[in-house]
């Protein structure tokens, strides 16, 4: 069978150009402790604040981060599955089921800024001014105004279904309630788009602002705080990750160095900041 | 109409400025969709052949299987990839997810359905006595095997524009496996994703005008080297 030969030789190639081509790939990544995934959620890139903090840390610790920016949600589950090392997320009532599942250990308060509700100019719901979420939630249910949601598990879609449920409302199902799925700025653009009211992070809203028809409506409620944690996931739990990488980067972010770059971040581009450095004060100052 | 000006004109500001990162978005998307239409290549094209020019039973049902592959979703692809490639997963050892390696690994996988239906089509196509007229000419197998892929030469490099034109496109896999991650795994269509998402509307239009003028040229070598003369 000289076809056979043929074939043989054929996947002698492959299996040479295979080699070739994967093995100064894999070489590069052997020092694994030297890699860390950094699991952390849209915002935390979409606003660009990573791009200043990770050239720091890694030029100053040699360590090499691999950010994978998904929702909060997704990046608990990846916590929970041990594939990721260290977490940056926005959604506490979830992390600290997470903690106490034993699934991640030192949560440590990073900073926050604060979510907005956004709407069309026309306000057909007549929010504008409105002091409380909540109210401005009822205010838009009983109009049956359009209202998108991200509707994908991250911490913006948590903060709102907890403002949901604070109304005594379920929205799920009703004409007006529409799920994206997507990430925040793509949600922000479909309700530009639809005339929709939507929450936002003030960051994301700031960096979009120019292509969005959409206004700040209702903002400053305690409720609407949004506030990030640093979590490292157990090493106990899954001892292929990398605790020493990831205790790294969790006290290189509640680091002074960290904390001055999170306070100045976004003041020349945007004209204010894009988030407020917390690190080491009491939770129960931000109402947590 | 205003997007559209700002994207062409950021596009050309953007590759006249020779944008490093930008370059280097360019580089990797050409290099990771490049090796992987190689492999695709290497092994749609052999197994095609063997698949083509071999009678077994099952060859029907075979066929139809890489013809459905042909269409596999990017999506899929990279959740499949993404779960074997865990740390905790069955190939988790390799230690390669959010590599560019594993994109290339991904791609390879969605590119070697789509190489090797067009390999086994355009070699079915050929006439069923030329394998004898070929060896009753004193030809070895090799030989015959040499003589009816330049044959086939046409669909074939059909084939591999099709594999790269599959690969190059896609973002699903891509952005599961590679992760997106500046200046490491991010490529042209996982860059346009992200610049998207941050309202950068200018920046991914630009971006997207690069890769059709990447893949245009890739194209247009393919298919110099497709539709030069038979040496006679």
């Amino acid at each position: 069978m000289k076809l056979l030969k043929t074939a043989s030789f054929s996947l002698a190639a492959f299996a040479f150009a295979f080699l070739a081509t994967f093995a100064p790939t894999i070489s590069q990544a052997a020092p694994a402790n030297k890699t860390i995934i950094l699991a952390t959620t849209t915002s935390t890139q979409d606003s660009g604040l990573l791009d200043e903090l990770l050239p720091v840390f890694e030029k100053q610790t040699g360590y090499f981060v691999k950010t994978i920016s998904v929702g909060s949600g997704q990046a608990m589950k990846m916590g929970e599955k041990g594939e990721a090392d260290v977490l940056l997320v926005h959604s506490p009532d979830a992390e600290k089921k997470f903690v106490a599942e034993g699934y991640g250990v030192n949560r440590m308060l990073v900073m926050h800024n604060d979510f907005v509700i956004l709407g069309p100019k026309t306000d057909p719901a007549k929010i504008k001014g409105e002091k409380s979420a909540k109210e401005a939630l009822k205010k838009i249910a009983a109009a049956n105004a359009l209202f998108m949601s991200r509707g994908d598990n991250s911490g913006t879609h948590a903060l709102e279904k907890k403002l949901w449920k604070s109304t005594g409302m379920n929205p799920e199902g009703q004409k007006w309630y529409q799920e994206t799925g997507l990430g925040m700025g793509q949600t922000l653009s479909v309700a530009a788009e639809k005339n929709g009211y939507s929450i936002a992070d003030r960051g994301t809203y700031l960096a979009l602002k120019k292509n969005l028809g959409l206004d700040i409506l209702v903002e400053g409620d305690g409720a609407l705080l949004n506030i990030y944690h640093v979590i490292e996931v157990n090493p106990a739990k899954w001892p292929k990750v990398n605790a020493a990488g990831a205790k790294a980067f969790a006290i290189f972010v509640v680091s002074k160095k960290a904390q001055a770059i999170i306070k100045t971040y976004g003041v020349k581009k945007y004209g204010s900041p894009l988030f407020f450095p917390d690190a080491g004060k009491d939770p129960k100052s931000l109402g947590l | 109409m205003d997007l559209i000006l700002e994207g062409l004109i950021k596009a050309f500001q953007l590759i006249i400025a020779l944008d490093a990162e930008v370059l280097g978005i360019t580089w990797l998307s050409l290099k990771v969709s490049g090796v992987a239409t190689f492999i695709s290549v290497l092994i749609g094209i052999s197994t095609g052949m063997i698949v083509a020019l071999t009678r077994f039973p099952g060859k029907k049902f075979v066929v139809s299987v890489v013809n459905t592959g042909m269409g596999l979703p990017p999506v899929v692809v990279g959740l499949f990839v993404t779960i074997f490639l865990w740390r905790n997963g069955p190939l988790g050892f390799l230690d390669i997810l959010y590599t560019p390696t594993a994109m290339i690994f991904a791609q390879a996988v969605i590119a070697t359905p789509i190489v090797m239906g067009i390999s086994i089509a355009a070699l079915q196509n050929l006439p069923a006595k030329m394998r004898l007229q070929i060896l009753s000419l004193g030809a070895t197998r090799l030989q015959m095997v040499w003589i009816l892929l330049r044959e086939a030469r046409l669909p074939l490099m059909a084939a591999v524009m099709a594999g790269f034109g599959g690969v190059i496109s896609e973002v699903g896999a891509s952005i599961m496996v590679g992760g997106n991650i500046k200046g490491y795994s991010r490529v042209l269509t996982t860059a346009t994703v992200m610049e998207t998402g941050k309202g950068n509307f200018d920046v991914a239009f630009a971006l997207s005008i690069i890769l059709l003028f990447l893949v245009f040229l890739v194209n247009f070598l393919f298919t110099i080297i497709q539709q030069r003369e038979r040496p006679r």
